[in-house]
């Protein structure tokens, strides 16, 4: 019904996908002008970013426009985001991939074994039951 | 020359900016014992004249001068001495051979020999690579490492690989092989999957891409 459903507002949290805090989770804290928002996060010092290099998240938090850095760490514990995003069917993909690019040869063999296996047991299982079906 | 120390000693005068050090000659004469030198010499410094020459052989004046001067060649200091073998290749490492016969077996890497190549066995009955000597430029080495403590690999050398009869192999390398072999294999099948890992061939496939990959 309506385009859009995640919104650039202060405590929107963004995944950057540019630059030197390339995969951060950050939380937009003020809006600039109209490219460019300024940005906050536990682990880095606050600064302003392009919209260009965001990508908005399904997460908000309740803050007020620029808090202090504690003012921002406290909500975001509450609203346990870290969790939130781990639990996210987004941020487990972004999970599994870097662990997929650590693999080393050996571990990419095993994967390929394991996925063997996998496809195996679902196309036996998939041939049970059409041979359910056509008796 | 006068005995060397065993350990060296730190400075006793330490610097306090460059070119002034901390104490001055008086300080330093003292600190360096040069009064005891004197006093154990009866006031003087000990004296080491050179030995008197013993008369050397008369030269006879050489027969024959060349016309020009013969240039002396270059001082060659250079010690002969193995490939430095990269960190990243200890033995009981698993490499990934590039090029040859066995291009894209998975290997295992046993020693480097004194010519710098390295000394590889695949093992025979897992992939069919034998002991092979291989050079390191050519081999990717991966961080899988094998359990190599019980294997003997003392008399193998560069000189075992050449080749008196080309035809036909003998007896006694066959039996090297199993020796080496058998040892290996007990701690491959330690690990599972290792074997079906070290028979596999590895190739690059479709979407691959070799300087993101961790090997």
């Amino acid at each position: 019904m309506y385009p859009f459903k995640r919104y650039v507002e202060i405590g929107r949290v963004a995944l950057v996908n540019y630059g030197k805090d390339y995969g951060k989770l950050v939380v937009i804290v003020d809006v600039v002008d109209q490219n460019r928002a300024l940005v906050d996060a536990p682990d880095m010092v606050r600064s302003q970013m392009n919209f260009k290099r965001l990508t908005l998240t399904d997460i908000k938090i309740d803050i007020n426009r620029v808090p202090k850095k504690k003012t921002l760490i406290d909500p975001m514990e509450k609203a346990c985001v870290k969790n939130k995003w781990e639990n996210s069917s987004w941020g487990r993909k972004l999970i599994v991939q870097k662990r997929q690019a650590s693999l080393n040869d050996f571990g990419r063999f095993k994967l390929m074994l394991a996925k063997i296996k996998k496809a195996g047991m679902v196309r036996q299982e998939l041939a049970k039951l059409k041979k359910e079906i056509a008796a | 020359m006068a005995a060397k120390r065993k350990t060296p000693v730190k400075t006793r005068n330490p610097d306090l900016i460059r070119g002034v050090g901390k104490y001055s000659r008086s300080k330093m004469y003292h600190k360096r014992g040069l009064w005891a030198i004197k006093a154990k010499n009866g006031g003087v410094f000990p004296r080491h004249d050179s030995k008197p020459k013993s008369p050397a052989a008369a030269e006879k004046p050489p027969k024959f001068y060349p016309a020009e001067d013969i240039k002396k060649p270059l001082l060659n200091k250079r010690k002969s001495r193995p490939t430095k073998l990269r960190a990243s290749i200890t033995p009981g490492t698993v490499l990934i051979l590039l090029a040859g016969r066995f291009m894209g077996k998975r290997v295992v890497f046993l020693k480097q020999l004194t010519s710098g190549l390295l000394l590889v066995t695949g093992p025979f009955k897992i992939n069919g690579v034998p002991l092979r000597r291989v050079n390191q430029s050519y081999v990717i080495a991966t961080s899988t490492k094998v359990d190599i403590s019980g294997v003997n690999v003392e008399k193998f050398d560069d000189k075992y690989f050449s080749k008196e009869d080309k035809k036909k192999l003998p007896e006694e390398k066959k039996e090297d092989q199993t020796a080496v072999d058998t040892v290996l294999i007990k701690s491959i099948e330690g690990v599972p999957d290792l074997k079906a890992y070290l028979g596999a061939r590895f190739s690059l496939k479709s979407g691959m891409k070799p300087h993101e990959l961790v090997f």
